[in-house]
């Protein structure tokens, strides 16, 4: 257990208190689980207008050097090669056993790559990255710089507003902007299943732009339970609970990360099993799981087939806000994997039927 | 009719033999919004301490326990279809379970709302 004492605080920590955030310990940081709106709020907001989240526990990655997307493609499956200045790409770090040591998202920039890694695994991302790629590559973590999502399908019309050319991204594109005299780096993308982007904000200068942000009244301040509830419905994994170093991308449904060439060609940690998953098959996968009834299923309740046979785990469950109903998702055993299937979820003691369904459980709204 | 407190954030309302129990707005608040409550089934006969009821919010469950020994008289079946009703009205309306009270001398280890004010002062 970790003192309070002892977390990090992100550079908006004075903003979140002053609104009002419960603040929690989350991979060694003191973070906003949520504003007075709550929770259920603070998702529907997001998803009918704007929230504002503080991903600044995220790591922030610039690597430079001619050949770093080349280089960087030793550690991922990802075609990076292909990557277009000002494209950002969904990668991960696999081990040789084909395991996801963490999901990241790759972004070409002039000079290199921006990359950006879950908070709890940049202990582990950055030495490996380092390793491989220095001293031909200049591998810099920013440590000096926050990260705000601004989410949902008002973003774009009040980002627009201090920068009118973030509206010509498209999804997954990336470009420095002037923010209210400030450079940052604006990327169209996220982690809710909504339009909106992530910017990358010297850290002194972040509270400011939080501020004027939050201005907008499309803007709700929106904390890191909003942001679980959110993506789950968006079927988007969650590491360390949907995929970790046990789980490969093609049992965690994520072969659309694996380029063609990369199956091909190979050259990155877990090839040879990854590309005999694609073969043969893996012997488990990801699945959108709708249990009947009202209540949550939580991570780790057994899921049985029908026969009462043990087939896998819930990996994340909760209430889905906007479905009204709740949703998990979790492993079961390759050929009981179709929408469609009938399961119980055991929890409590108790025997809880429900359903696999197709992910993601609300529809992606990105700005193609 | 007096109400009892526990450390553990229920109320208990005397009334003859029955005790109404629910959980204090101080809960609610601390839970964040309740997407599910599981109640026990009527008839269920409980110990003080059991798991009783389980109260979900968007973000974890929670057990409630027995704050009082007895058998289970009537459940809440209204939080069934609105469970946000805890968040508004922990302390009345929404009321989880009713009990036929085992054995009255529970109470008096209960407190009464000075104490549970001055527990909740030592909290934060």
């Amino acid at each position: 257990m970790t003192a309070e004492t002892d977390l990090r605080t992100t550079p908006l920590d004075g903003l979140h208190r002053e609104l009002g955030a419960r603040m929690v310990p989350f991979a060694g940081w003191a973070m906003p689980v949520q504003y007075p709106m709550g929770i259920l709020g603070e998702h529907r907001h997001c998803r009918a207008a704007a929230a504002l989240f503080d991903v600044s526990h995220m790591g922030q990655v610039v690597i430079r050097g001619e050949e770093a997307a080349e280089r960087f493609e030793t550690l991922v499956p990802g075609n990076l090669k292909a990557l277009g200045e000002g494209r950002a790409r969904y990668t991960m770090l696999t081990n040789d056993e084909g395991g996801i040591i963490d999901d990241l998202i790759v972004t070409r920039t002039s000079d290199g790559l921006y990359v950006v890694v879950n908070a709890g695994r940049r202990d582990v991302d950055i030495p490996r990255i380092r390793e491989a790629l220095e001293p031909d590559c200049k591998v810099e973590e920013l440590t000096d710089r926050a990260l705000l999502a601004l989410q949902g399908p008002a973003a774009v019309r009040v980002l627009e507003r201090l920068a009118p050319a973030v509206a010509d991204l498209a999804f997954m594109q990336s470009g420095t902007f002037d923010l209210s005299g400030v450079t940052c780096r604006v990327s169209r993308l996220g982690y809710t299943g909504e339009d909106g982007f992530e910017i990358s904000v010297p850290a002194d200068r972040a509270t400011k732009l939080a501020r004027t942000l939050l201005s907008a009244e499309e803007v709700e301040p929106a904390g890191l339970g909003a942001r679980d509830s959110l993506r789950l419905e968006a079927g988007l994994c969650l590491y360390g609970h949907d995929i970790d170093e046990t789980t490969t991308p093609i049992e965690a449904d994520l072969a659309w990360a694996v380029g063609k060439r990369r199956l091909a060609e190979g050259g990155f940690p877990g090839h040879a099993v990854i590309a005999e998953q694609v073969r043969s098959g893996a012997p488990r996968k990801l699945v959108g799981i709708r249990p009947e009834g009202r209540a949550p299923v939580r991570e780790g309740s057994p899921i049985e087939n029908d026969e009462g046979t043990e087939i896998g785990r819930v990996t994340s469950g909760g209430f889905g806000p906007t479905v009204g109903a709740p949703v998990a998702m979790g492993y079961v055993s390759t050929g009981e994997v179709a929408p469609g299937t009938s399961l119980q979820l055991r929890q409590r003691g108790k025997s809880m039927p429900a359903e696999i369904v197709s992910l993601p459980f609300v529809p992606h709204n990105y700005k193609r | 009719m007096p109400v009892y407190y526990t450390p553990e954030h229920e109320w208990v309302a005397v009334e003859g033999d029955r005790a109404t129990i629910g959980i204090t707005d101080h809960a609610q608040e601390q839970l964040g919004d309740v997407v599910f409550v599981e109640l026990p089934e009527v008839g269920k006969k409980v110990s003080k301490g059991d798991d009783c009821a389980v109260v979900e919010s968007v973000k974890a469950a929670s057990d409630v326990f027995a704050p009082i020994s007895g058998e289970v008289v009537e459940a809440n079946e209204a939080l069934a279809d609105s469970p946000g009703m805890v968040n508004e009205d922990a302390e009345k309306g929404a009321w989880f379970y009713k009990l036929r009270i085992g054995n009255p001398a529970e109470l008096e280890e209960l407190m009464d709302r000075d104490a549970y004010d001055a527990h909740l002062a030592t909290l934060d």
